[in-house]
């Protein structure tokens, strides 16, 4: 298994680890570090598979784009988190309702 | 809190839709080409005409600098939704701090700014560029506002807006005078191509760094704040 | 790889891996922004590894610095909307491990 594989089923792992807290925690917050965590998963797949070890230097493209990524996660954290700031001001509690019917 | 743990049979089918996933990806990576497709040498070909050293300086501010121009916007209008939620008094979060957090930001302050602008000039030869300095320097805006009563009031004037636009408006400006000057959008000319782009991460650097302390504010600062104006010795007078 | 590699990639995965599911997992939530801000500096080891050293800088500054700070404001405004009386809600709360 080469450096690459490594860290690409590392990031789809974290990615699927993330898409599972998004969806299995009610509290805003932890939705959004789920979502940073998903991102963070992306980003390393990216990044793997532009690896190039010793001389072949890697690949810049995705890393430009992935550092690109890094930046609007941020602005998409900083928006997320005054969202949720406002509901809790709104509504008193920053959670998701629990589903009455199901 | 728990709110799906255990074993509901919702939970049961999400945890195995997901581990599905993951083995779907990893099939997907295992099967990928041991040397796929890159772009590595059509970027190393074309270096020269990019006017730095660093490739992915080149492939970020030149080769693919329409993704970093929309790249800057984003954070303009994280900065613009952020606003419009609400308002909030900066001169109330600020608070004296304690004899060693001042210790450390006398010493702090000035290696961050003087690292932020070593990492802004060296970009063009090794790792660094326009968004590293300007974290860096929006590290060291949090670290003022949070201590220093002056710098919060000046977040509250119009010099401000200024700050936040700038990067934007210079980045559009480069974009749109290279289509004037006979071009296409952001086709530098071969011999302005280095300064055009080390003028461009100056600018988006100041920028970005003013943003990441405006997204850490969280609010637009309230019109009280603007009344306030701050001497230094710290005394607060109500301006007319 | 070489077991050398091997001896560094796989710690540092399995880490990443667990870091992960702890930081989701945990009931309080400061302790889970605390441990987002350790993930993205084990982050920007990894992006060391893969010879990407412009974002291991900017994951560094960005993604644990900024996005941490972010996050520690954003949980100190949503606590003291919801004890109004001052008791902080991250101390009240006892981490059952």
């Amino acid at each position: 298994m080469s450096v690459s594989v490594l860290y690409s089923l590392l990031g789809s792992t974290l990615f699927s680890l993330g898409l599972y807290g998004l969806a299995a925690y009610a509290q805003l917050l932890r939705k959004i570090l789920a979502i940073n965590i998903m991102g963070s998963g992306v980003f390393l797949i990216l990044v793997a598979l532009a690896y190039g070890p010793g001389e072949n230097s890697p690949d810049p493209v995705p890393h430009a784009m992935v550092l690109t990524g890094l930046v609007v996660a941020v602005s998409a954290t900083a928006l997320a988190l005054a969202l949720a700031c406002r509901v809790q001001e709104t509504t008193g509690s920053a959670q998701l309702p629990e589903d009455e019917s199901d | 809190m728990h709110q799906k743990s255990g074993f509901s049979p919702a939970s049961v089918i999400i945890l195995l839709l997901l581990l599905a996933l993951t083995g779907f990806l990893g099939w997907a990576i295992v099967s990928l080409p041991i040397q796929g497709a890159s772009l590595r040498t059509q970027v190393l070909a074309n270096m020269e005409q990019s006017g730095v050293k660093n490739p992915v300086t080149a492939v970020l501010l030149n080769f693919r600098g329409y993704d970093t121009l929309l790249e800057i916007t984003v954070l303009f209008l994280a900065v613009l939704g952020v606003w419009s939620l609400g308002t909030v008094q900066i001169l109330d979060k600020v608070q004296p701090g304690g004899p060693f957090l001042m210790a450390l930001m006398r010493i702090l302050l000035p290696a961050m700014m003087v690292t932020a602008g070593y990492l802004l000039w060296v970009g063009a030869y090794a790792p660094g560029g326009a968004f590293q300095a300007g974290a860096i320097l929006g590290g060291a805006g949090i670290l003022l506002l949070l201590t220093d009563v002056r710098f919060a009031s000046a977040m509250a004037r119009w010099p401000l807006r200024i700050a936040l636009t700038a990067g934007v408006s210079i980045f559009i400006g480069v974009a749109f005078g290279s289509m004037i000057l006979g071009g296409r959008l952001l086709e530098y000319p071969r011999d302005l191509a280095g300064t055009l782009i080390l003028v461009i991460e100056c600018v988006a650097a100041l920028s970005i760094g003013i943003t990441l302390v405006v997204l850490y504010i969280g609010s637009r600062p309230s019109e009280a704040d603007r009344g306030v104006s701050v001497k230094s010795n710290g005394k607060r007078k109500e301006r007319p | 790889m070489t077991w050398s590699q091997w001896l560094f990639d796989l710690p540092l995965a399995l880490v990443l891996l667990w870091l992960a599911w702890r930081l989701l997992s945990s009931k309080d939530l400061f302790k889970g922004v605390v441990l987002f801000i350790a993930f993205g500096l084990l982050m920007a080891l990894a992006w060391v590894r893969l010879q990407a050293v412009d974002i291991a800088l900017a994951e560094a500054a960005i993604g644990a610095g900024v996005t941490g700070a972010l996050f520690i404001s954003a949980l100190h405004r949503m606590h003291r909307e919801q004890d109004p009386d001052g008791t902080e809600g991250g101390e009240a709360e006892q981490s059952k491990e």
